[in-house]
């Protein structure tokens, strides 16, 4: 949605902003302006700025969730960042994390995204508003609930495990056998509505006469998704890709309601780690160092992301070769 | 581009028309697969339903031997579900309340004034928006333990509003813009002050923007599990998310019908709220909500 209009709503101006700017404004009047700025900048400096600045000089002191080093904790320099690369746990979590990003948000949710987007234009129009509405119900349901039905979906004796044995197949205790797996199916069972739903309005807006032409023009189905109608929407995908990337790397609830983390650390991924480190063992300190380099995973998707939003002079022109292209196939054809 | 295109071309191909027989298997194979997808995404939702009105529910879903609302009744209880309920209330509501006031506060300038800080900010709280919120859970807590705050709702209030503040910003500022200058003008002229023709004028024409950004700012805070959780200490002022967490893990191994009814009477303002916006707005604003998970 953002990535919809932002362009647009900045690089056109607020309305009011043109007819006003040829007045000149005094500086005291200027700044009587902005004042309304005022409680969003407190608030968002407050509570965003702060910790995130905060995580950087936490991350360096050994405070603690209790005892004498909670109230007063010592400066340790770059202690914490030492241990993270000395822990085999940090490492390993951070893959279990690239893991989790890869197979359930890159591959599974934008994958499934686009082919059920794709599908329904084909498709009855009863069956795509059903199969609409049953993705978008694992969206809307609260995290929490989400993590519960798929703890009771695969759990031993679960929903899973009967349907295998339906099919005369005893499933393992998914859970404590294979966490990775189960967290993976349930963050795309939770997650795909967001692809789909950027993807439907991105499919929406690509006029059919484009792909008709390139069927006139002898184009298979597959060669009409790769070559004409993926390029025209690659600014939606990369957007989606980056978003999804974001929200899967922070994904907490669903984890920690499933396996928290376990067993043992086979489903750790950095959110888990840190809030364990934090709060289980204790440590703020190193949970602290944890964070700060969560963020700043998360800063370097944010800068390409934003500059990703910037590129596009408007959402029209965007997307790119798509309006003019088509004409020029139809004189190569004729 | 043309280079794909020209080997489209050079691919000699009968053209295809609309009604052939291979139009006719796609359509079939994408009904195909789209119900099988759905049912995917249908048959976990199962257990909670049928769970909840189960007197001997397990995780298995089954049909039900014995129908009962007995579930429902026994976690309709004041400090079981009714006081985490209301918690949850006042927590979503004073987060949107605040968010919408100050976004409209912050969109005014943004969209009616050019300046030079405007797309600084604009860019900067765009950052805003992409930063996982639960990577800086662990330095808030050790912040919130700094000043004081810590187990204080009105403390996690102002900390989700800040956290669906930059979301908020830019789609209020994009719904301020689509909002004609020279009715304002025209409060100027009768003598009205820029922050009253705000009020009287612009915000009422807004209302249905603003009704998205606070049902989102809601909806968000209503199923925001993790801040609570990390912020408040007190189980008196704890949320929904929070107290059925501590149910699961007290008895959840046990009344599982319990833990479904619990879910699905947690799950249903927002289910409602959700149903409210897609229908009555338009499904585009719809993701939006879905900024941060």
């Amino acid at each position: 949605m953002t990535t919809q209009i932002a362009p647009a709503a900045l690089g056109g101006r607020g309305r009011g902003g043109g007819r006003r700017a040829g007045r000149t404004v005094t500086r005291g009047r200027a700044w009587l302006r902005a004042l309304p700025l005022l409680p969003s900048v407190l608030l968002l400096l407050a509570f965003l700025a702060g910790p995130v600045v905060w995580s950087f000089y936490g991350a360096l002191t050994n405070a603690s969730l209790t005892g004498p080093a909670a109230q007063s904790p010592d400066f340790v320099g770059l202690d914490n960042f030492v241990r993270l690369f000395t822990d085999p746990t940090f490492p390993k979590s951070l893959l279990l994390t690239v893991v989790f990003v890869i197979a359930s948000a890159i591959i599974g949710q934008n994958v499934l995204g686009m082919w059920i987007a794709v599908l329904q234009l084909r498709a009855n129009r009863v069956v795509s508003a059903i199969t609409s509405t049953l993705v978008v119900a694992a969206w809307v349901l609260p995290e929490i609930v989400a993590g519960f039905i798929c703890y009771a979906y695969f759990s031993k004796d679960g929903t899973l495990n009967q349907i295998l044995a339906g099919l005369g197949m005893t499933g393992p205790n998914w859970l404590y056998s294979y966490p990775m797996l189960a967290i993976i199916l349930a963050n795309i069972w939770r997650g795909t509505a967001f692809s789909m739903m950027i993807y439907q309005a991105a499919l929406n807006d690509v006029p059919p006469e484009i792909t008709e032409a390139a069927m006139i023009d002898g184009a298979g189905g597959s060669q009409r998704f790769f070559l004409v109608t993926l390029p025209m929407i690659r600014t939606s995908v990369s957007t989606n890709l980056m978003l999804i990337t974001l929200q899967t790397l922070a994904a907490f609830t669903l984890i920690w309601v499933m396996t928290a983390g376990g067993p043992g650390d086979d489903s750790s991924t950095l959110p888990v780690l840190a809030y364990r480190e934090a709060f289980q063992f204790g440590d703020i300190g190193y949970g602290t160092a944890i964070a700060a380099v969560m963020i700043v995973i998360g800063a370097v998707f944010s800068v390409f992301y934003v500059a990703l939003l910037r590129e596009r002079p408007a959402p029209k022109v965007a997307e790119g070769p798509g309006p003019r292209h088509p004409a020029s196939e139809r004189e190569v054809a004729s | 581009m043309t280079t794909a295109s020209t080997r489209v071309d050079a691919a000699p191909r009968a053209p295809r028309s609309i009604a052939s027989p291979r139009r006719v298997v796609s359509k079939v194979y994408a009904n195909g697969v789209l119900v099988i997808v759905g049912l995917c995404f249908l048959v976990p939702l199962v257990w909670v339903l049928l769970a909840s009105v189960d007197a001997h529910a397990g995780f298995e879903t089954q049909l039900p031997k014995v129908f009962t609302l007995a579930n429902f009744s026994a976690v309709l209880q004041p400090e079981l579900t009714l006081l985490p309920l209301w918690n949850s209330l006042l927590l979503s509501a004073g987060a949107a309340i605040v968010t919408v006031v100050v976004a409209v506060l912050a969109a005014y300038p943004l969209s009616r004034y050019q300046a030079r800080y405007n797309k600084p900010y604009l860019y900067t709280i765009l950052f805003g928006t992409c930063l996982p919120i639960t990577a800086i859970m662990v330095p808030v807590y050790s912040l919130f333990v700094q000043v004081n705050l810590l187990d204080s709702m009105v403390g996690v209030i102002f900390f989700m509003a800040a956290t669906s503040l930059p979301m908020a910003i830019w789609m209020t500022k994009n719904f301020m813009d689509s909002v004609p200058i020279s009715l304002e003008e025209a409060a100027w002229i009768d003598g009205a002050s820029a922050m009253s023709a705000l009020g009287r004028v612009v915000v009422p024409l807004m209302r249905p923007g603003l009704s998205v950004v606070f049902i989102f700012v809601f909806i968000q805070a209503w199923g925001n599990f993790f801040v609570p959780f990390i912020l408040l200490l007190d189980p008196d002022k704890q949320p929904a998310a929070v107290s059925i967490y501590s149910f699961f893990g007290q008895y959840g191994a046990i009344a599982y019908g319990q833990l479904a009814a619990f879910s699905i009477l947690y799950s249903l303002p927002v289910i409602v709220l959700y149903v409210l916006v897609s229908r009555g707005i338009g499904g585009s604003f719809a993701m939006t909500g879905a900024m941060k998970g």
